[in-house]
């Protein structure tokens, strides 16, 4: 063992003596004890080792390729994942450890006719003949496709973490029934999104209104069709203060107003924007009507006064989806 | 299910055929190369090179030896499977569309688009053993229908043959003598263009696909609408599984409708659709543009999906597929 090691330190005096050294240990001057600790644990030294002076005199001194040890596969286990442990020199020589781990992973069962067998090894023809390992023309998705089955309208969507839905990723948060003050219909949409939402009448107050605090923060869009937003106790048929109320109208005060939207930025949008600086009660984004894209900005309420000073903070300046934001305490309405 | 993606064409895809054995698919597209995948895991095998104009349409043998295409540049040509030579070329007058080999394969059905005056045709071609024998005349030659043939097929045992197209109308020939022998009851039947056709295994019934935003599913040989299947979205493609009873459509967005949904990408999906009830048990998402031809494996454990984005999904049903609950 010593005598192999003292061929490899001497055969090439220019030869960095950090390649012997064992990445984890700390080998400092004594290389010699050290590295002869390394080949021992290793125990990996090749058996046939060529005598250094029949080595080829290569000028980068890059063929030690022996020093390494050799690659290890742990097979695939039950879960499909196997690692492979390759080592090699760096550009500086230094030794690295390669550790791939990739996924195996059964599609299909495949069972071929006798004939289908032999058209398996059949030889590739047309733009097929020059097919480099790296062409990538096949592969196999990176998203998980479901087999979507129907659902009743209001009942919970199943995980689809196919799209990057926002609406399904808002009905992931609990059984959000999607009611649609414009047509009645329930389940496909949002009022906001109602494909004839030139039809609604708009009003100043709301006619029907669900406590904003009954609304599940989860952005529901209890915004009116037609113009300013109006607070829930001025609107028709709302209750007078109460302590709930007043609960309300605190909300109300701690109203941040977020300007600067992008055109398809919506309520869930900015509830996932703003929910990490607190608990959110209500968020709004002004739509025009006559276009159904967003007027560029949007309100949202926070529970906690402080939680909005947060999110002004932090979010004032914000770079989302390509324009920046301008987050401030929102004006008083003009009752 | 985790569906791969071959990317082989840079155009829209226009037709997907698994082979007899399930083990190949082909797909053509716009481009003008039909490819040969291997339908297990989309390995690509190889590319029929020689149109110059998009391929509408291919058929491939029982035996897998044979490959007929139909194609833009006014010709159908047949190959050879394995190694991708042309082996003879039809030349028609106009683009050629619709192609299928009849049970057997020594005919070929071949339809022509209407061009420059010319009607639009179907062309029984017969298709001989040896290539070299092959000549280009026509056995048979139908005319009558106004308007693009989408699709033309053989009907059970080759008496008769299927044609529908741009007129809406689904007719059935006869073979031996060319004759229009029935035209589908113009009051049940589809109200515009019908784009896709697919036949049940034993070719007793088969599906046709409209943009009217419906499926319906017809008998053979007295050409009785059987069920109907409506969705919301024009139909480019059909497709009925030959292992459980279950109907495919796959299909565009209306253009209308276009500028006012918001680009939520792969939602372009294909239904499913129980076929004797006529409802809606599924669908498959993940096309970034309208499905236009959709083809399900003989063994009816994988179908693929090829859309307008040029590439072909292929799928692998995962077992709650052969679970969903039917009468």
């Amino acid at each position: 063992m010593l005598s192999y090691l003292n061929r490899s330190l001497y055969c090439n005096p220019s030869f960095p003596l950090a390649i012997i050294q064992n990445p984890q240990s700390t080998c400092t001057s004594s290389q010699i004890s050290n590295a002869a600790m390394v080949m021992d644990t290793l125990g990996n030294a090749p058996a046939q080792k060529p005598r250094w002076g029949e080595l080829e005199e290569e000028d980068d001194g890059s063929d030690y390729d022996f020093l390494l040890p050799p690659k290890q596969v742990i097979g695939p286990d039950e879960h499909g994942l196997k690692k492979v442990i390759e080592y090699k020199f760096n550009d500086e020589g230094n030794r690295v450890k390669i550790t791939t781990t990739t996924r195996v992973r059964k599609l299909a069962n495949a069972r071929l006719s006798k004939r289908a067998v032999e058209r398996r090894s059949w030889a590739k023809f047309g733009d097929a003949v020059h097919e480099d390992v790296g062409a990538r023309l096949t592969m196999v998705s990176t998203e998980e496709i479901i087999f979507e089955r129907p659902r009743a309208p209001g009942t919970k969507a199943e995980d689809s973490n196919a799209s990057g839905d926002p609406l399904a990723q808002m009905s992931k948060g609990g059984a959000v029934l999607m009611v649609c003050r414009t047509c009645g219909k329930k389940g496909d949409h949002w009022t906001s999104k109602c494909p004839y939402k030139d039809l609604a009448q708009p009003s100043e107050t709301f006619v029907e209104n669900p406590n904003p605090s009954d609304l599940p923060a989860t952005g529901a869009s209890g915004a009116t069709k037609g113009g300013a937003y109006v607070p829930p106790t001025m609107r028709a048929g709302a209750v007078r203060p109460t302590a709930g109320a007043d609960m309300r109208r605190r909300n109300d005060e701690n109203s941040v107003r977020v300007n600067n939207l992008s055109e398809d930025t919506r309520e869930p949008d900015l509830l996932e924007l703003f929910r990490p600086f607190g608990s959110v009660s209500r968020v709004y984004v002004a739509m025009d009507q006559k276009t159904g894209t967003s007027r560029g900005f949007g309100f949202v309420n926070f529970v906690r006064r402080e939680d909005g000073e947060r999110a002004i903070a932090k979010l004032n300046g914000y770079g989302y989806d390509n324009l920046i934001l301008s987050v401030e305490w929102a004006a008083p309405r003009a009752n | 299910m985790r569906p791969i993606l071959m990317k082989g064409h840079e155009r829209p895809l226009t037709f997907l055929k698994y082979n007899r054995d399930g083990d190949l698919l082909f797909s053509c597209a716009k481009d003008h190369t039909p490819t040969v995948w291997f339908a297990d895991n989309g390995e690509r095998l190889g590319t029929y090179r020689g149109h110059n104009g998009a391929v509408w349409c291919c058929d491939v043998s029982r035996d897998s030896t044979r490959l007929i295409t139909g194609s833009a540049d006014q010709s159908a040509k047949l190959w050879d499977v394995q190694t991708g030579t042309p082996l003879f070329t039809f030349n028609f007058d106009s683009p050629a569309r619709a192609v299928d080999f009849s049970v057997g394969d020594k005919l070929s059905v071949i339809t022509t688009d209407p061009f420059m005056g010319l009607s639009s045709a179907i062309h029984v071609k017969r298709i001989a053993a040896d290539p070299d024998d092959q000549i280009g005349e026509s056995v048979l030659v139908l005319k009558g229908p106004q308007g693009r043939i989408n699709r033309a097929v053989w009907g059970p045992l080759n008496r008769t043959i299927i044609s529908a197209g741009e007129d809406a109308v689904v007719r059935i020939w006869d073979t031996e003598t060319g004759k229009l022998l029935q035209e589908n009851d113009k009051d049940v039947g589809h109200k515009k263009t019908i784009t896709s056709l697919a036949k049940s295994t034993d070719a007793s019934h088969f599906l046709t696909g409209s943009l009217d935003k419906s499926a319906k599913l017809w008998d053979s040989m007295s050409l009785t609408l059987i069920k109907t299947y409506v969705t919301e979205r024009p139909v480019n493609a059909v497709a009925m599984s030959p292992l459980l009873n279950h109907v495919v459509l796959g299909g565009g967005q209306d253009a209308s409708s276009v500028t006012t949904t918001d680009h939520r990408a792969g939602k372009f999906e294909a239904k499913f659709y129980d076929k004797i009830l006529q409802e809606e048990i599924g669908g498959v998402k993940g096309h970034f543009g309208p499905i236009n031809a959709l083809a399900f494996n003989p063994d009816g454990k994988s179908f693929s999906s090829g859309g307008e984005d040029g590439y072909v999904r292929l799928h692998h049903f995962d077992s709650d597929y052969f679970k969903i609950p039917s009468i």
